[in-house]
């Protein structure tokens, strides 16, 4: 069985965000990249059908730019098989349509037999590539996967929904994106580590055609409003129950 | 590639290289996860999470640099040291634990044992499945270890051990104790003996107001025969356990400065928050004075310490380097953390933070691994070629 990932390398969450003044980018510099958690639920589903079916690969292929390779390498020091980055200029400015159609290039190269994804990246929160792959690429998607389990060339993928859970069967190959709790993503060992550096890690270069897609601006969240502090006697309780369901609206 | 957050003033994570980092990075989040939410209820306890030590096996932490044909990692000393550095991050008592099994144990059996020695020990040491500790300290010496009391006299294929240590960390659950013991002509050899060798034991020492989260037992060796094989062939004299010592002093180096950054950190945070007179405390020149002094003492150390990796990597690392190191990381750790104790006001005595757990347990290691006083003279006897302690 073969199975490729598509993996994204994307800012830490705690990383603090500064927009360059063209208002459109952010300043990578002292950024800290990690590979997208969602992403981890993929490569470690991955890594477990590959522990249960004999003689699979795991392919982990990339859209980025030279630093995604610490990200791929992560991949690799997990127990991925070998990684694929497909380096475009600037990997910044690449929107999700584009980035679906250098990611379903290669994996018709690679035909393999289930593709994973996580549900969406960290950063952008476009959930577009797993849907576009696979229409690209004629195959039929699941999205937010929370349990697969694969025999005689189907996916018994179950996914969360709205006050319960739904069970679906799909042919392969298939695209399925991963939902937290999917399974418990494993930390590299040291011997994973060590190995992912002897593993082949294949740079392919990526020219890049004009995207239909074009950021405008890109702009902070709004400031939270300071706190306030409604009283401290047992009055305050009544108050308090008033201002968030009239002011705040929450309950 | 990034470094996950940690302070880093003089950006010297650029000195590392990918691998360094991502062997850090998975360190901490091992240690957040498996190990952070745990470790107050041991230290409160007085124990140390044992199921851990085929978790710390799987991930490698145990003699990591140790070579892969033994199921180590083979990881540089760089590396190795960040993986310190996390670990005690957590908690002193979890560095002592790999420290101890590793540098202690695995460096000495893979530098003075015999082949068969090296493939049946490394390998379960390496795993978890099988915990060692190091007897060295005896009652009545410490700092002078070369006076010990703990004798090993040949009988046929046997040698039978006799004396006390103290002090020993692990001993108490340990299923192998590297006993340094002088032979009959007064020379200081290594002997592994094996739990339930009839008149070893290993009575566990309480009362620690220091490094709780570790369990610290005597060794009592009472005609306490062993197959002659058990010695550790490769080496004879005091050089022996010294040269172990070297091994786990280096990996204190970096340590400690892994407890120092979980401290300041917590202070930091603390003082952006907790509001006095009106303003966040962090807005008071006495407590920027303080911070400015950990991330000052903080980057010194871990330049320092970086160049002692260097230097190991390089084989040209010699033991004053470390002793130099050990003399200022762990005193700049301790001093971080009873600073940083100070900026959490009454906060700072609970054990819901950090910084008062870690500057008790770097008393302990202030004093393990050789004191700081016996670091301090090594250095002055390297700068005037003249011992203050010899005899
Ligand atoms: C928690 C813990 C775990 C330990 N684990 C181990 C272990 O696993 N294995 C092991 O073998 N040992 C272990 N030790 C023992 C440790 O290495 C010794 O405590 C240490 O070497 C100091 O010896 P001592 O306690 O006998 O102090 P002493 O040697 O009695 O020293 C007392 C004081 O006198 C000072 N002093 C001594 N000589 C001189 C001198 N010439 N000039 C100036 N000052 C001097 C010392 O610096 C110190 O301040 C552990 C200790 C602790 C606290
Ligand atoms: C064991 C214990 C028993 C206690 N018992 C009592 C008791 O019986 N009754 C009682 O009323 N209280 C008691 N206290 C409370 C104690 O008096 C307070 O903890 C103390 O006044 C400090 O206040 P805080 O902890 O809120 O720290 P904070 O006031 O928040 O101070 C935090 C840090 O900021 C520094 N700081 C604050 N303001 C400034 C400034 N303007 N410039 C520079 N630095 C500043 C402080 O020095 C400290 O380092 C007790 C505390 C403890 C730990």
């Amino acid at each position: 069985m073969k199975i490729v990932v598509c993996i994204k390398h994307v800012p830490d969450t705690e990383t603090k965000i500064v927009i360059v003044d063209d208002g459109k980018s952010i300043n990578s510099n002292g950024v800290k990249y990690i590979l997208n958690p969602y992403d981890e639920y993929a490569v470690e589903e991955a890594l477990q059908i590959k522990e249960a079916n004999e003689e699979s690969e795991v392919v982990a292929i990339s859209v980025g730019d030279d630093s995604t390779q610490s990200s791929i390498r992560s991949a690799l020091a997990m127990g991925v098989d070998r990684g694929t980055l497909l380096k475009t200029g600037n990997f910044a400015l690449v929107d999700p349509f584009s980035v679906a159609k250098i990611l379903a290039e290669e994996i018709k190269l690679e035909s393999p037999d289930i593709i994973l994804t996580g549900k969406m990246s960290i950063d952008a929160y476009g959930s577009q590539v797993p849907g576009l792959i696979a229409e690209l690429l004629e195959l039929p998607v699941v999205n937010l996967a929370r349990d697969i389990v694969l025999s005689e060339g189907k996916a018994t993928v179950k996914r969360d929904i709205e006050g319960g859970s739904e069970t679906l069967i799909t042919t392969l190959p298939a695209v399925i994106s991963a939902e937290k709790g999917l399974n418990n993503p494993r930390y590299p060992a040291l011997k994973g580590i060590m190995q992912a550096k002897k593993k082949p890690l294949e740079i392919k270069e990526i020219n890049l055609d004009e995207t239909d897609v074009e950021i405008i601006e890109l702009t902070y969240p709004k400031q939270k409003p300071a706190g306030r502090i409604v009283g401290n006697s047992a009055d305050a309780a009544v108050e308090l129950v008033k201002l968030l369901r009239q002011e705040a609206k929450v309950i | 590639m990034p470094q996950l957050n940690s302070p880093d003033f003089f950006n010297s994570s650029s000195l590392l290289n990918d691998e360094e980092i991502l062997i850090q990075n998975t360190a901490r989040q091992w240690v957040e996860k498996e190990f952070n939410p745990i470790v107050v209820e041991h230290y409160r306890a007085g124990t140390f999470p044992m199921d851990l030590r085929f978790k710390l096996g799987e991930m490698g932490f145990f003699g990591a640099n140790l070579p892969e044909k033994y199921g180590c990692a083979g990881i540089n000393n760089i590396a190795y040291g960040l993986i310190m550095q996390e670990l005690e991050r957590g908690d002193s008592g979890l560095r002592s634990f790999a420290s101890v099994q590793g540098a202690l144990v695995m460096w000495p059996i893979h530098e003075y044992g015999s082949e068969s020695q090296k493939e049946y020990w490394i390998p379960k040491l390496a795993s978890g499945e099988k915990i060692g500790c190091f007897g060295l300290t005896e009652p009545d010496y410490g700092s002078n270890p070369g006076g010990m009391i703990t004798r090993a006299r040949r009988d046929g294929d046997s040698y039978i051990l006799n004396g006390a240590k103290m002090w020993i960390t692990n001993s108490p659950i340990a299923d192998i104790a590297l006993i340094w013991a002088k032979n009959e002509d007064g020379i200081v050899e290594g002997f592994l003996v094996e739990r339930g060798t009839p008149g070893f034991e290993t009575p566990e020492m309480k009362g620690k107001l220091s490094l709780r989260a570790s369990i610290t037992g005597e060794i009592i060796l009472n005609n306490c025969r062993i197959p002659a094989e058990n010695k550790l062939p490769g080496i004879k004299g005091l050089k022996g356990p010294l040269s172990c010592l070297t091994q786990a002093r280096y990996g204190i180096n970096w340590g400690v400065i892994g407890a120092a950054m979980a401290c300041y950190e917590e202070a930091l945070d603390y003082s952006k928050t907790r509001i006095q007179f009106d303003k966040p405390i962090a807005a008071f020149q006495l407590t920027q004075q303080k911070l400015s002094e950990m991330i000052l003492e903080i980057t010194k150390a871990q330049l320092l310490t970086l160049q002692l990796g260097r230097l190991k990597d390089a084989k040209t690392m010699e033991h004053y380097h470390v002793s130099m190191g050990k003399m200022n990381n762990v005193r700049m750790a301790l001093d971080i953390a009873r600073s940083a104790r100070t900026i959490l006001g009454a906060n700072g005595i609970v054990d819901e933070y950090v910084s008062l757990r870690h500057a008790n347990n770097l008393e302990s290691v202030l004093t393990y691994e050789g004191t700081h006083e016996m670091h301090t003279l090594i250095v002055g006897e390297t700068i005037t070629g003249i011992s203050a302690f010899r005899v």
